[in-house]
């Protein structure tokens, strides 16, 4: 993974420099709040319900144990023994004081980790495929572009003020682990004639306006990465719109000015600026960083431990059967660690669970780990023979939950619990789910399901490409909980449809339940999944579930 | 939050802290809404407002809450402030864990 050099470290030092007299001079009265919260927005510190939090970037979602250790250290030393992962691969800190953020600011420095452009109007944390430089179904690693695309994007002078945030991911993989669809530009790795290229896809995201994004080029060869990004976003610098918050992200620009249009702007800018860039500068830069990113040497190790473990212990099996992928070595596997045990706040580990990993990861993992934007931990290349003991320390460490894929390893937002923005409470819809399906014995027989939650409108929780999506909305002073069906997050990327009115804190599990036991009773065989169901099915059976009863109390 | 000529407090986050506190007839910040000064027409709920927001030495982000006042002290109306009053309902921490 990328090492940072003299200049990032000066850079870092400098900037984490700036922002502790910064906020010396918010507390000693010399800054107002106006004049200091742009400031410390660009820095990742937000104000929420009930204190400050600290969001922090996990680029493209890799990490070293070192690093995983130090965020435990963080969270014990400065905020409640925990952190909590997000749907952007980043780790937020709930109740960090004011006074404390310099100092948690310069102990990620000492791991190269940082907080920059976490918030505010800016180019966001790069997200890619947690399995990248693994997945045995990959083209090739995405990280060393999304390295460069860190760089780059990095106190980018022309980006510090865009219209509104701006979201970029990278997938090396045809199987679309990184929702690139939803994002304002995302990219995905292709092969055309021998040459490696990025399909270009813009304007995509989720919010109060949904939309899936549109390929703006279909095949950019990868030398011209930096110029392009830089072309798009410096046109939509200039044509986004600045006049109105809900119209201010690029996916509005596309949407009213046409794919066309922002398609010949784009290109113009591009052919203007594309010469002005260091080809061979840039190329050597990336040598670097790719050489950074070599797949860590693999051992052939037998797999007879791994079979064995999975014919005499049945708790094993159940974990194996939900929580590997494929690695390219068949000899290895990917470990999805969830955080999702039933009952549990989704996306949390506690210092101790970080730990704990940062240790398996050295022991067994070649010191890499991964965090997904579904928020579970991910050690990508353990030997086979090696699972039996991994999945013991994770069990006894409660992260051995069988459910990678199931019903409860739902995404959820913050939402109410922490968030000043939400309208009604996630976490305890995620949390009363898990617990209900647990309790039905049902997760297993119903199989691959993603349910996402959201606490807003602006879908942090990704709702609406949820198989079934739920968002948390505030109706005349109540918590109400509209229902989504049939989205998808992946290469198939499609939003979820609304099935109707929505449902009271107290009457959303029971809707959840209808939803299924309809999909249990309808589909063709076990095989056929619910978002297959869904697609032959269409909207109205599921519907007829959820709102008879209400028609039967009414009459 | 709030609407019309309700009942209402004065409250902010902490700068340091960040947490929530609402503003008392002495003009102090209290952790406690049962401590809070409760405003019942707009002219010195605005007043009390406009003179809060003047303490940015020591709060951020003040507004006006609706609450319905009960013999033990003001109750929210919105389950918002309800939530801010208490803390998260994920874990025991917030407010309900230092009273």
């Amino acid at each position: 993974m990328y090492h940072y050099d003299d200049f990032d470290r000066a850079f870092l030092a400098e900037r984490n420099r700036q922002f502790r007299a910064q906020v010396a001079r918010r507390i000693d009265g010399s800054l107002t709040e106006e004049e200091f919260r742009p400031l410390r927005l660009m820095n990742g510190l937000y104000l929420q319900l009930h204190a400050y939090m600290l969001r922090v970037a996990i680029p493209y979602g890799t990490l070293n144990p070192d690093q995983l250790r130090k965020l435990a250290d963080i969270a014990e030393r400065w905020d409640k023994g925990y952190g909590h992962f997000t749907t952007r691969q980043n780790i937020q800190f709930n109740w960090p004081r004011l006074a404390d953020v310099p100092d948690m600011l310069d102990a990620l420095a000492e791991v190269g980790l940082h907080a920059i452009q976490t918030s505010g109007n800016t180019i966001r944390n790069v997200t890619s495929d947690h399995f990248a430089g693994a997945a045995a179904d990959e083209i090739a690693d995405p990280r060393p572009w999304a390295e460069l695309i860190r760089q780059w994007s990095t106190d980018h002078p022309e980006f510090q003020f865009l219209p509104r945030k701006f979201k970029i991911a990278v997938t090396g993989s045809p199987r679309d682990r990184t929702v690139t669809r939803a994002h304002d530009i995302g990219l995905r790795m292709v092969r055309q004639q021998g040459r490696q290229g990025f399909e270009v896809i813009v304007g995509g995201g989720l919010g109060r306006t949904p939309m899936i994004g549109k390929v703006v080029r279909d095949f950019l060869p990868v030398e011209d990465l930096l110029p392009y990004l830089e072309a798009i976003v410096s046109t939509y610098n200039l044509l986004g719109r600045r006049d109105n918050k809900y119209k201010a992200r690029i996916k509005i620009t596309v949407h009213e000015h046409g794919l066309d249009r922002v398609r010949e702007l784009v290109e113009a800018r591009f052919a203007e600026i594309g010469p002005l860039f260091d080809k061979a500068a840039t190329a050597a830069q990336l040598g670097r960083i790719a050489a950074m990113f070599r797949r860590p040497p693999l051992q052939a190790r037998p797999a007879a431990p791994y079979h064995a473990a999975r014919t005499a212990d049945a708790v094993f099996r159940a974990w194996s059967d939900t929580n590997l992928h494929p690695h390219r070595a068949a000899d290895h596997a990917i470990v999805t660690i969830s955080l999702k045990a039933h009952g549990a706040t989704p996306g949390d580990a506690t210092s101790d669970q970080m730990r704990l990993v940062a240790d398996l990861a050295e022991a067994h993992g070649h010191g890499e780990i991964r965090v997904s934007h579904e928020q579970n931990l991910v050690l990508p290349h353990v030997a086979l023979a090696d699972l039996p003991a991994v999945h013991a320390a994770l069990r006894a460490a409660g992260l051995a939950t069988a459910n990678a894929g199931l019903i409860s390893d739902i995404i959820a937002c913050p939402g109410m619990d922490y968030c000043a923005l939400a309208t009604a409470r996630s976490i305890p819809v995620a949390q009363d789910i898990a617990l209900r399906f647990e309790e039905l014995r049902l997760e297993h027989d119903i199989g691959p399901l993603k349910i996402k939650i959201s606490g807003c409108i602006n879908a942090c929780g990704h709702h609406h490409v949820g198989h079934i999506g739920i968002l948390g909305l505030d109706r005349a002073g109540v918590e109400n909980y509209q229902i989504t069906l049939g989205g998808d997050g992946t290469e198939t990327a499609t939003l979820g449809e609304r099935t109707g009115p929505g449902f009271a804190h107290d009457q959303i599990v029971p809707a959840i339940e209808r939803i299924l036991q309809t999909y249990l009773k309808l589909r063709n065989d076990r095989s056929e999944t619910f978002l297959q169901a869904y697609r032959r099915l269409g909207l109205a059976p599921f519907r007829a579930a959820l709102y008879q009863e209400d028609r039967a109390d009414a009459a | 939050m709030a609407r019309g000529s309700a009942a209402r407090v004065v409250t902010a986050n902490a700068l340091i802290e960040g947490d929530v506190v609402w503003l008392t007839a002495e003009g102090r910040w209290t952790r406690d809404l049962r401590q809070a000064q409760v405003f019942s027409d707009d002219e010195s709920a605005s007043a009390a407002l406009a003179a809060a927001e003047a303490r940015s030495g020591e709060v951020v982000g003040c507004y006006l809450a609706n609450v319905r006042p009960t013999p033990n002290g003001p109750e929210p109306e919105h389950f918002r402030e309800d939530f801010r009053r208490r803390g998260p309902s994920n874990y025991f921490h917030g407010k309900q864990a230092e009273a």
